[in-house]
């Protein structure tokens, strides 16, 4: 799969690089939160929040979702909509 | 199989035991699937005695059975239960959908976009053989110290929790299909995406491949949850966990010695999220299978091809919000029951579109009233009352009078049997042909559909009485209950039908194998049908087109007005 | 044979844009966010009934935990670079970063199985209940799922590789795809992580 001349993958690696740092970064941040024992709910959404984060860093930049085809974008949303399906309504029941 | 362009020629084991060609490895899947199909089958049968005359001792076959299973030719409880549990489990998960998928999708889908072979061959092959093992890892469990899965096809726990030993060996049978399914939809998915012919748009493909694109879909993200309850129940079993056990458990008077904590429901939701859509998977290919019949034998373009596309990708969708209309009574509460319930309701509503165009199809038609058309058109009104009969089940009112019973045995069964099943045999009338390069008896066809039809039919529409007076289903001896005693002499008439179907399938098994080398002989395209697949010759060899297709037309070009032909092959340019 | 007429294995088709072993790797990848998905509803359903629930941080060692994510996030780091020396036709920097990417994943399974390791040895077991079940499951799973990411990363570095002589480009395509794989391990990481640690 062709993702361009040597200058821009160089600047792949640059990005590469950089997201991380974000991700060291993030970790220890999410880890010294957890030690301030914050009630159950903020807890959860801010740990969530950063895990999101994260997540979105590996997704788009080193599994190359920031430059990938519509098709694939279709795949993940339908399959991110019935995630969602899964995890909120067995516990509403 | 006629060859290709090989230069060299690959020995037996590589051309037919594990070859890479879906036409090869269709057909591995559908005869295996039809022998399960007949096996299961054959269980039934055993269970409909039961059911007819409790107690009483099975005639002839009796001594066959070891004292695990009828003691002096009576059947025992516990058999009767893992009949019921290994026919559930066996028709869908071993028979429908690899016939309907592996089988039918396998072989016509790569023919119909025109394309040389599925995207991945190796892992097409492999999505066969972990399917085998899957069956004979099923088949297997028969045989095992306190026999088969016992805890129906649904598994619910606490009881599949603490089953004998079968109910391990279902579990890891289950892993081995679901992750065949898996490797399988992939392959649909992106065969579909990938590789059509120059010129095959997305609305020039015929509905059948558009059944199929949408089924690999639910086979992709519905079946991973029923992987990880596998995995969750095999901890229970195996590692002591209380997943799904509750606290407090007492099992023949004792306390259970678990930790406990857990949720049965859990079980449930995890299942039925799989389960619900699994049964689309049972009905969009034998929808798919219909269109192209109908068209082909009417001569006339599909009615409303464009409806029904929308209609089977909204199905699709929907089919993973409307799973707990199978767990109405465990005490959801009325908000969430609301919520399934409508959209369960509005899930009918495309089914009902494909329904309505199938019908309309046949309006003005020139109709070929050949066996694969009496089939195609007998599963519109059987699919109608399966449906229909479907509507009580999922308003949840009236669904706290009927879940449990025989009504809804019925219901599913007819969608699945006088519905899918008629049209998978529909299915093997129409591609034969193009498969073996001979037609099938047309004589002893209609012999297999007018036998068939009238005792299917016998077999499941009392069984709508028999629910509405409250029997339950998976009762090993209804007379045991005053209220089902009235409706007792029922339970003889659907047994002697299934018997009796079970005779008429005889005809099916001789043309099936007869045809094979006494049939007429045909050409590419016997049946004067447009799609691709009537391109290739019959049977197609390695690389299935002798020059590589290019699509100039809409898949059902059939009595357009102005031309000679009554049909237009698409690759015909314009 | 027939396979060498399917096109699309490693020029992208002119539509889509994408090869059919990344189109199939995401589709692979989207059933196993299902799977995961469907141990997460798990937890959540399991631990909302439960009448009380432990901190992660009493129960599991989050040093250890944090030390493995940061193991794992590096390993997808050596992941990518091995892609990208690959595409700058550079095939030793892509052994080396293979090689570390392999090393880092035998890491995270060490470390794992000290943890385990340690909570045997105390009596902790899936059976003791069911913090330790739904723990002892989802890190089991995700622990399998590395040691798939291993071996198919080791075959890549070794006799797979002999494919970047004869066909470059679809060798390329195949470590982005491993790739795809091993990011998809670190990312179920990424959530597990804090899920069963930090809250």
């Amino acid at each position: 799969m062709q993702h361009g001349s040597q200058e821009e993958i160089q600047k792949q690696v640059r990005i590469y690089i950089a997201v991380f740092v974000a991700l060291a970064a993030l970790t220890v941040i999410t880890v010294a939160i957890s030690y301030l024992k914050l009630p159950l709910i903020p807890a959860v959404s801010v740990a969530l929040f950063i895990a999101t984060l994260k997540g979105s860093l590996v997704a788009l930049f080193f599994m190359h979702l920031i430059s990938e085809k519509q098709i694939i974008f279709s795949v993940l949303a339908l399959t991110f909509v019935f995630f969602l399906f899964l995890l909120i309504l067995p516990v509403l029941s | 199989m006629s060859h290709g362009e090989h230069s060299r020629e690959l020995p037996f084991w590589r051309k037919y035991i594990f070859s890479l060609d879906h036409k090869v490895i269709g057909a591995q899947y559908a005869v295996t699937g039809l022998l399960f199909l007949l096996f299961g089958f054959c269980l039934m049968m055993l269970m409909r005695w039961q059911l007819a005359y409790p107690g009483q001792p099975l005639p002839w076959l009796g001594g066959l059975f070891n004292e695990q299973s009828m003691v002096g030719g009576i059947m025992l409880p516990e058999f009767y239960n893992q009949l019921g549990a290994m026919h559930g489990t066996i028709m869908v998960f071993l028979g429908v959908v690899p016939l309907a998928v592996g089988g039918f999708g396998n072989f016509v889908v790569p023919l119909q976009i025109g394309a040389p072979d599925m995207a991945f061959p190796k892992l097409n092959m492999m999505s066969y053989w972990v399917y085998f093992i899957g069956g004979v890892v099923m088949f297997a469990s028969f045989f095992v110290p306190a026999g088969a899965a016992q805890s129906g096809w649904t598994s619910y726990a606490p009881l599949s929790d603490i089953a004998s030993f079968g109910q391990t060996m279902w579990l890891f049978g289950m892993v081995f299909l679901i992750t065949s399914s898996l490797l399988g939809s992939v392959n649909f998915i992106v065969t579909i995406v990938q590789l059509r012919a120059q010129g095959l748009t997305f609305f020039r493909l015929p509905f059948f491949v558009w059944a199929q694109f949408v089924t690999a879909f639910l086979l992709l993200l519905a079946f991973p949850p029923l992987e990880a309850a596998a995995v969750l129940q095999l901890m229970d079993r195996l590692a002591g966990t209380s997943f799904f056990l509750p606290t407090g458990l007492v099992v023949s008077g004792k306390l259970l010695e678990v930790s406990g904590g857990g949720n049965p429901l859990l079980w449930q939701h995890l299942f039925w999220f799989l389960a619900h859509p699994e049964v689309y998977v049972l009905i969009l290919p034998a929808m798919g299978i219909v269109a192209e019949i109908i068209a082909c034998n009417t001569r006339k373009p599909l009615y409303g091809y464009k409806s029904m596309v929308y209609s089977v990708i909204f199905i699709g969708f929907m089919s993973f919000v409307v799973w707990a209309h199978h767990m109405f009574l465990t005490g959801m509460g009325t908000k969430m029951s609301a919520f399934f319930q409508v959209t369960t309701m509005i899930i009918s509503i495309p089914s009902i579109i494909i329904l309505t165009a199938l019908l309309l199809s046949l309006w003005g038609g020139s109709i070929r009233f050949n066996t694969p058309m009496l089939f195609a058109t007998a599963f519109l009104p059987m699919f109608g009352i399966g449906g229909l009969t479907g509507l009580p089940l999922g308003l949840a009112a009236a669904d706290i009078h009927l879940h449990d019973t025989y009504y809804v045995i019925g219901h599913f069964h007819y969608v699945v049997a006088p519905g899918t099943l008629f049209a998978l045999f529909a299915g093997v009338y129409h591609w034969f042909p193009k498969v073996t390069g001979r037609k099938m008896s047309e004589v002893l066809g209609k012999i297999h559909f007018w036998l068939s039809f009238p005792l299917i039919n016998g077999i499941f529409m009392p069984m709508f009485i028999m629910g509405l007076a409250g029997v339950s289903r998976r009762l090993y001896d209804p007379t045991q209950y005053a209220h089902a005693q009235p409706t007792q002499p029922l339970n003889v008439v659907i047994s002697i039908c299934a018997w009796l179907l079970g005779l008429a399938q005889i005809p099916f098994i001789i043309n099936f194998f007869g045809s094979l080398f006494f049939g007429k002989k045909v050409g590419q395209n016997p049946w004067q049908a447009t799609t691709l697949e009537w391109s290739a010759p019959s049977p197609p060899p390695h690389g299935n087109f002798e020059t590589v297709p290019v699509v100039y037309r809409a898949p059902y070009e059939y009595s357009v007005p102005g031309e000679k032909e009554d049909f237009i092959p698409q690759t015909e340019r314009k | 044979m027939s396979t060498s007429l399917i096109h699309y294995i490693s020029k992208p088709h002119p539509v889509t844009g994408i090869t059919n072993a990344k189109l199939g790797t995401w589709c692979f990848l989207a059933s196993e966010v299902m799977l995961f998905g469907a141990l997460f509803s798990s937890y959540i359903l399991l631990r909302v009934g439960a009448p009380s629930w432990p901190h992660g941080s009493e129960l599991l060692n989050v040093p250890l935990a944090t030390l493995n994510t940061m193991v794992l996030i590096t390993s997808s780091v050596t992941m990518v670079m091995s892609w990208a020396s690959l595409a700058m036709k550079n095939f030793s920097k892509y052994r080396l970063y293979m090689g570390l990417t392999i090393l880092l994943g035998i890491a995270f399974l060490v470390v794992k199985t000290f943890e385990y390791g340690h909570k045997f040895q105390h009596h902790h077991f899936p059976s003791t209940d069911t913090f330790y079940a739904i723990y002892f499951t989802l890190t089991g799973l995700h622990g399998l799922h590395v040691i798939g990411g291993i071996l198919l990363n080791t075959y890549f570095l070794f006799p797979g590789s002999a494919l970047w002589k004869t066909e470059p480009e679809q060798f390329t395509g195949r470590i982005e795809c491993a790739g795809l794989y091993w990011h998809f391990v670190d990312l179920v990481w990424i959530f597990l992580f804090p899920t069963l640690y930090l809250l």
